[in-house]
């Protein structure tokens, strides 16, 4: 699914909210979640999930085609940890999937 | 500080002209249906912040890392997230 789709799933669900509000309020939270992420604040969505940033330090990486040696700079990078509900709720699926066949 | 779902909440609440409860509704709303979404092992892709992706993990045996003892590690579906090369180079707009 992708953002718009996930778009119209939520505005089918919220019929007195129009599907242009519902596009404002989904670009809202992605872009809290970045500018958080942006300044090294951590997120949690209880259920969903958190968000951290970590640094990653400078190394030596190769080039894979040629082996060529680059430097990979120091950077920030996000990880996601999922919540308790959603790894749940996940994973119960999957075994009520395996059992049906 | 962590941000919460509270503090999104509060930035959705400044920008539409909705009640804070209906916001809250709404945000909730976006959650519940990510949710739904990753709970039937389908992928998820927020163009723009990155892609949650369930994955099968076969069954394995692991180690309990204070005995060492075997122990196996069922099968199970676990949600995987990979972040978009704009949220990397956002992050990484002032030098870490």
């Amino acid at each position: 699914m992708t953002k718009s789709q996930l778009i119209e799933t939520v505005a089918s669900q919220l019929e007195n909210v129009s599907k242009k509000d519902i596009e404002i309020i989904v670009e809202t939270i992605f872009s809290c979640m970045t500018d958080a992420l942006t300044r090294d604040e951590r997120i949690e969505i209880r259920g969903f999930g958190s968000f951290v940033s970590k640094i990653r330090d400078a190394r030596e990486g190769r080039n894979p085609k040629t082996g060529e040696k680059v430097s990979v700079p120091k950077k920030r990078t996000p990880f996601f940890t999922v919540g308790k509900e959603l790894k749940e709720r996940v994973n119960l699926k999957k075994h009520l999937n395996s059992t049906n066949g | 500080m962590a941000m919460t779902k509270a503090n999104i909440v509060e930035e959705v609440y400044k920008k539409v002209g909705f009640s804070k409860s209906q916001a809250a509704e709404i945000v909730e709303t976006v959650f519940e249906t990510m949710k739904q979404v990753l709970e039937r092992g389908e992928k998820l892709k927020i163009s723009g912040f990155g892609n949650f992706t369930p994955r099968d993990k076969k069954i394995r045996i692991g180690r309990n890392p204070k005995t060492g003892e075997a122990i196996e590690i069922s099968a199970r579906r676990v949600v995987t997230f990979k972040a978009s090369p704009v949220l990397k180079s956002r992050m990484n707009e002032s030098s870490p």
